[in-house]
């Protein structure tokens, strides 16, 4: 407990609604948060960590309740504060970033606008020195043209910029804390290096105490002071940034850190002479939307001239931000969308000029794994008929494939009794498994991996790639692995492509690109992914 | 479907319109049975006051003919009418919310299109115009009510299809090579059936309401006593004997109620986040 702590959780205890998996979201949770200090506290999905930063707002969903503890602000405790108390409280005092700055910001108004109504919310300053300090904020977050920025609604900025949008309402009123819950998460790893940097510029700044909620070590490694661990709701380890990441104590941060995967690619045996698995020649989409009567019409260029080709065995990983496309060549490879121009060949066989049922039967020599394991498999239908029915619908009979759907269930390592039990009973690995499962049964010769690993926590993405690895070795398979994290790409790819605005910028071996990369958007890309320099070190 | 009986029986609106709709399709199928007499015959002088008379506790109506017979009746005629028109309805517009929602496009503009055509038409008129050219019967009432309440079913399948076009998993069956027919049968209508169920509920109630103002005007099937004919037939005496438009109105009101109650019900029994808590 240090004297000069903005907020001191002492042994908070929140329960869960019964029935749920466990008695406590957050079990015994003690920190101070320091001015001018960033706390990180990292977990996994389910770990309680957003529940402690709810609980620090007084945001706690109606069927949670504190149970015991205590939360210290300036002396009063948080825990038993009424409705008032915290309208005054929050915003003032503390403030919150969250997660996705397009739900968190109201659609139907102006950024200026939104952050003016902070002031209006505490009844300070006239409408006209609340614009004055809007638009000094702005500047201060570093939004480009901050005049235009006022009158401009979120769905005009891009997700950087509506994050510093965010961080800017956030700041308004000087609170003495901000929790800032995963803020970084859904940005593009260029876009995340910076507004981490703004983070931490502002918090020196304005000495503020930080709460920053992560499920990434590399964010850690880039901005923590203090780390807290915290695992199905309780602590397991907690100390300075330094301590906990170069010589952590419990087995638990130890196997986490393990997980994390590193920047240094593993060797990998050269391919030699291969046949083409999959030849793709200069794909083209461009997607048009008409603008209405007024305006001119959109147009976006998801791929322009792509082509490469995927050999035997081969895992070739296709990398980018978000909107580069990546995407949608993917789509466009299964025939998901159709292209523009450009032609996909299956070993020996033109992809691209079959329709009907003749598309239909060749789509079993191509199989997709999909992003989100909770979209990705209909909530209606059982596990033992989401793998069969491909089979089926190829004229498998109905009792062969059920084997064969119980085979493949233990082959991605999960129970054979899983066929009868439906989606919502599995975890978020356990799904991806059957999605693999799903694209197996059809023995495809190449399986197309849309961020097959990028929804799931460090620890089961490790377990899922290496899985993918394994049963590509094992079956012979040819693998296109489409992925926006160059560390996951790093330990699965034999060569790497780098897209940029539907365009491949750069197509190498995996261990060239990553120490000599030509592009300059490549080294960009590399520089800006978190943690470089301490996973450099410690590899 | 089990899980979903139970927590509508756990839902008090839904378990009160449950008991009401029970109780009116009990009516419906023993009711004619326990009373033979034909609603249609003369038994007792007109007017008669409910409670007057023993064996005739809600009176008759201007002809002498007994209320109680007449709401029994009555029962199944509605009921059927709404029924039967809804399933038409479904028949029609499901498949075109389908079609116009998987392909999209051409066909789905089209298709789109010919549900506008009817919906701008104002239904009970065209409803109207339907019973009066095609003869009022029973089988031309039900027709013109599934014409005219079809539409609203047909655009709300295809916003379900729409959304539900682009979730991973209806690629991923296209991905393994499943047919659009298979598509749209297992993974598309299955999902989208939730807030088709609850429509369907309330388009009985509109069904049974629709009947009833058809009758009332005087377009009823002549041959088949209805709550509508009898709010109808008696509403120029309403001042002197209102007991025989009050209980075929409340008769109608509470088995609109009801069904309201069920589809209010059912919305939150499918709605799966609050069905797996079992609230």
């Amino acid at each position: 407990m240090s004297p000069d702590a903005a907020v001191t959780i002492k042994e908070l205890k929140i329960a869960l609604p019964a029935g749920a998996d466990r008695a406590h979201a957050v079990d015994g949770v003690s920190f101070d948060l320091v001015p001018g200090k960033i706390l990180c506290v990292v977990g996994e999905s389910g770990s309680g960590k957003s529940m402690c930063a709810h609980a620090l707002m007084g945001l706690l969903p109606d069927n949670v309740k504190p149970v015991s503890g205590e939360i210290l602000f300036e002396g009063q405790d948080l825990l038993k504060l009424d409705a008032t108390g915290w309208l005054a409280l929050r915003g003032r005092h503390i403030a919150m970033v969250f997660q996705e700055p397009m739900t968190a910001l109201n659609p139907l108004m102006r950024i200026g606008d939104q952050i003016a109504e902070m002031f209006e919310a505490h009844d300070l300053l006239s409408p006209k020195g609340r614009r004055q300090k809007a638009l000094g904020l702005l500047r201060e977050v570093g939004l480009p043209d901050p005049e235009r920025s006022m009158r401009a609604y979120p769905h005009q900025l891009s997700g950087g910029q509506r994050q510093r949008a965010m961080i800017a309402m956030a700041l308004a009123l000087e609170p003495a804390v901000l929790v800032a819950d995963e803020p970084t998460t859904a940005l593009d790893v260029t876009t995340q290096a910076q507004i981490l940097k703004l983070i931490r510029d502002l918090q020196r700044r304005h000495n503020m105490a930080v709460m920053f909620i992560t499920h990434d070590f590399g964010v850690v490694s880039d901005i923590a002071d203090t780390v807290v661990v915290l695992q199905h709701g309780k602590v397991v380890e907690q100390g300075a940034a330094d301590e906990v990441l170069s010589r952590p104590q419990a087995a638990y941060t130890r196997a986490l850190l393990a997980a994390v995967p590193t920047m240094q690619p593993p060797p990998r045996a050269p391919l030699g002479n291969r046949a083409k698995a999959v030849e793709v020649i200069g794909l083209d989409k461009t997607y048009v939307s008409s603008g209405g009567w007024f305006q001119p019409e959109r147009r976006v260029q998801a791929a322009k001239e792509v082509s490469f080709t995927v050999l035997q065995g081969e895992t070739v990983g296709l990398v980018g931000e978000s909107g580069s496309g990546k995407s949608s060549v993917a789509r466009l490879i299964m025939r998901l969308i159709e292209a523009d121009r450009g032609t996909v060949r299956i070993s020996d066989t033109d992809f691209t000029v079959m329709s009907g049922k003749e598309l239909r039967s060749a789509r079993s020599r191509i199989q997709m794994i999909f992003q989100d394991p909770f979209a990705s498999l209909n909530p209606r239908r059982k596990v033992g008929n989401i793998i069969t029915d491909g089979p089926i619908a190829h004229g498998t009979d109905p009792k062969t494939a059920r084997e064969r759907a119980r085979e493949l269930l233990e082959l991605v390592g999960l129970n054979a009794n899983a066929l009868d039990r439906y989606p919502h009973e599995f975890s978020g690995g356990q799904r991806q498994r059957i999605g693999i499962a799903r694209a197996l049964a059809l023995e495809p010769e190449i399986i197309v991996a849309d961020e097959a690993v990028s929804a799931l926590d460090v620890s089961v993405q490790a377990q899922v790639l290496k899985l993918l690895e394994d049963l590509k070795a094992r079956l012979g398979l040819s693998m296109l692995f489409i992925t926006h994290d160059l560390r996951v790409a790093a330990q699965i790819c034999d060569r790497i492509a780098v897209m940029q605005r539907g365009a491949i910028v750069e197509l190498k071996a995996t261990a060239a690109l990553f120490s000599a990369p030509e592009h300059p958007y490549t080294r960009e890309l590399l520089a800006a992914v978190p943690g470089r320099t301490a996973s450099s070190q410690a590899a | 479907m089990r899980q979903i009986s139970r927590t509508l029986l756990r839902h008090p609106g839904g378990l009160i319109g449950l008991v009401i709709l029970a109780i009116a399709i009990a009516v419906a199928l023993f009711g004619p049975e326990l009373f033979p007499t034909s609603p249609w015959r003369m038994v007792q002088r007109p007017f008669l006051p409910p409670f007057a008379v023993k064996g005739f506790p809600l009176g008759t109506d201007a002809l002498g003919r007994d209320v109680l017979a007449g709401i029994i009746y009555g029962a199944r005629v509605s009921l059927l009418v709404g029924l039967v028109s809804t399933l038409a309805a479904l028949a029609v517009g499901i498949p075109v919310g389908a079609v116009a929602g998987y392909f999209g496009g051409r066909t789905g503009d089209a298709l789109m299109r010919f549900t506008e055509f009817f919906q701008t038409v104002p239904s009970f008129a065209l409803a109207i115009v339907l019973v009066a050219i095609l003869q009022p019967s029973i089988v031309s009432i039900v027709l013109a009510i599934a014409i005219v309440s079809w539409p609203p079913v047909a655009r709300l399948v295809r916003g379900e299809v729409l959304s539900l076009r682009t979730r991973e998993y209806v690629q991923a069956a296209i991905v393994t090579g499943q047919s659009h027919r298979w598509i749209i049968w297992r993974e598309i209508l299955p999902n989208a059936l939730s807030p088709v169920i609850v429509l369907a509920s309330l388009m009985v109630a509109t069904a049974i309401l629709l009947e009833s103002s058809l009758s009332f005007l005087g377009l009823g099937d002549p041959n088949l006593m209805s709550w509508g004919y009898m709010v109808g037939a008696g509403r120029t005496v309403i001042r002197q004997a209102w007991w025989i438009t009050v209980f075929p109105g409340i008769a109608i009101l509470l088995s609109v109620l009801a069904l309201n109650l069920i589809g209010e019900g059912l919305n939150d029994a499918l709605n799966p986040r609050l069905n797996k808590d079992g609230r």
